[in-house]
């Protein structure tokens, strides 16, 4: 055993699926999927005392939120990482939790992207090495990506329409979705260019909403309600910030993340049941799957053809939808973490996997910039 | 006169801004692997010293990456943005000037020139590599 494997487990999750919420704002959203997961773990707001959370309104986001609850947390963190940090705050919350500098670790995250800007656009400060060139971040980023792996690889507009295609058909099984409509590989290949060669359908929604996370120590975890998810191994790993930086556009930090995730989790790729990826673009998944290893490099596009991550392929990957179909709040990292606990549990209705024990979840951040990888697992897998 | 230190008066983002206004397009070296870096720092990344000289380059670089931004015509109409690695070995964002956006291809040889943006800043742009 190594690290933090299995030390801590998610016992409560939580969502605001209102991913249109015209007068609501982003702490007013988390608060409700805050009170959804402390319900579904069988716990009170005052036994939280400890908060890691992250928002892209506030400055200090650790503060406003723990004022804007009313809790006096013990532990906190407010890594900001992108939208991976959401996966990224299971790492410092299990360290907590096992040094005992708290009992419930709430891990939180709301917006309200889509009601206060209802764009695509990216809250960072300007980079001054790109600036002058005006890039559309973040899908200028992305755009460059894809455009490489394309020519190194022979990788389609096609195959990204692919992962466009599984993601809602998934979500046309997800009630809790924003977007359900069926739709097909012609309709999404004819959809408007944004950054060739990503088209808006190449691109994640924006959406209001927020997602909430309780974690507490293994030791405790058969007292609450729910099934617990086990923490088995988790990474994060980061390579550059500006996509200037990045020494290969094919090939992520995740690359890193992964292995190291798997290591601790003493699991390889063909153990996974079910998989949730942070799919801001359509080349994320296809970059995903081959640097953690479920297809080898250049051979994603090949990968996801013919429904093979779609219901009834080969591997079930983003379940819920993903942030192309289900919901992006401006940062999506949480979402992942909380659809892969309901399947393991067993609550994912018309979209569950059978039988599912082991669960991947990967965040990305900035410009395939952080890259983070958590293995949850039931109590079979500890 | 001694070295000056490198952690003291303005620093390599100001030299290397300082050089453009001069007319130079000048890149880091390290001095101990020889490694071109971009962008101008204080420590090499490759020894964490902070050893970095500064070097004119060619200016001659291959189209590593691009895309084409749509915008509205009345907005300005579409434009590019690419990633372009210097024959040093260095990459940097820019632009290509000259063939619509979408004529702009992975693997163009350009060569850098220096153009000033709308707030007279001097910035690196390319032009294809004229053919010989």
């Amino acid at each position: 055993m190594s690290g933090i494997r299995g030390t801590a487990s998610v016992v409560g999750v939580g969502l605001s699926t209102r991913w249109e919420a015209p007068g609501r704002t982003a702490l007013e959203l988390m608060a409700e999927a805050v009170h959804a997961a402390l319900a579904d773990a069988g716990l009170r707001l005052d036994q939280v005392d400890g908060l890691l959370t992250g928002t892209a309104m506030h400055f200090l986001p650790t503060l406003s939120v723990a004022e804007y609850l009313g809790i006096r947390p013990r532990f906190l963190d407010g890594t900001m990482i992108g939208g991976s940090s959401f996966v990224e705050h299971l790492i410092p919350a299990a360290l907590a939790l096992d040094a005992g500098l708290c009992d419930v670790a709430l891990i939180c995250y709301g917006s309200n992207q889509r009601t206060a800007s209802g764009k695509l656009v990216s809250g960072s400060e300007p980079q001054p090495y790109e600036q002058p060139y005006e890039p559309r971040h973040p899908i200028t980023g992305y755009a460059l990506a894809a455009a490489r792996h394309m020519h190194q690889y022979g990788t389609t507009r096609r195959q990204m329409a692919e992962v466009a295609l599984a993601a809602r058909r998934w979500a046309e099984l997800n009630p809790e979705a924003f977007v359900r409509q069926p739709t097909s590989i012609e309709e999404i290949l004819a959809a408007r260019m944004v950054n060739d060669p990503i088209s808006v359908r190449d691109c994640c929604l924006v959406t209001d909403g927020a997602g909430a996370v309780v974690m507490v120590r293994a030791d405790r975890a058969d007292d609450f309600p729910k099934p617990p998810a086990f923490l088995l191994g988790a990474a994060a790993a980061t390579w550059h910030r500006q996509i200037s930086a990045m020494p290969d556009l094919t090939v992520t930090a995740a690359a890193e993340s992964g292995p190291r995730a798997f290591a601790m989790a003493e699991m390889s790729p063909q153990d996974i049941d079910v998989v949730q990826l942070y799919d801001a673009f359509t080349i994320n998944t296809i970059l995903f799957l081959e640097d953690l290893g479920f297809c080898r490099k250049g051979e994603g596009g090949a990968f996801v053809e013919d429904g093979a991550i779609a219901p009834g392929g080969r591997l079930p990957v983003n379940t819920n939808g993903g942030g192309l179909s289900c919901c992006h709040p401006g940062m999506y990292g949480i979402f992942p973490v909380i659809e892969a606990v309901r399947q393991l549990r067993g609550e994912a209705g018309e979209r569950q996997i059978a039988e599912t024990e082991l669960a991947l979840v990967h965040g990305n951040g900035g410009q395939l910039s952080s890259q983070v990888t958590a293995i949850l697992g039931t109590a079979a897998t500890l | 006169m001694g070295t000056p230190s490198p952690f003291n008066g303005p620093g390599p983002d100001a030299e290397y801004r300082r050089q453009l206004t001069e007319g130079r397009f000048c890149v880091q070296r390290c001095r101990e692997t020889g490694r071109y870096v971009f962008q101008p720092r204080v420590l090499s990344p490759f020894t964490g010293q902070p050893a970095l000289d500064w070097v004119e380059v060619s200016g001659r670089g291959t189209v590593y990456s691009t895309t084409v931004v749509r915008r509205r015509p009345e907005q300005g109409g579409d434009y590019n943005v690419v990633l372009v690695d210097l024959d040093e070995g260095c990459r940097m964002m820019s632009r290509v000037e000259g063939p619509a956006p979408a004529e702009i291809r992975i693997g163009l040889k350009v060569r850098a020139r220096i153009a000033m943006t709308k707030d007279d800043t001097p910035i690196i742009v390319f032009d294809p590599e004229p053919a010989t």
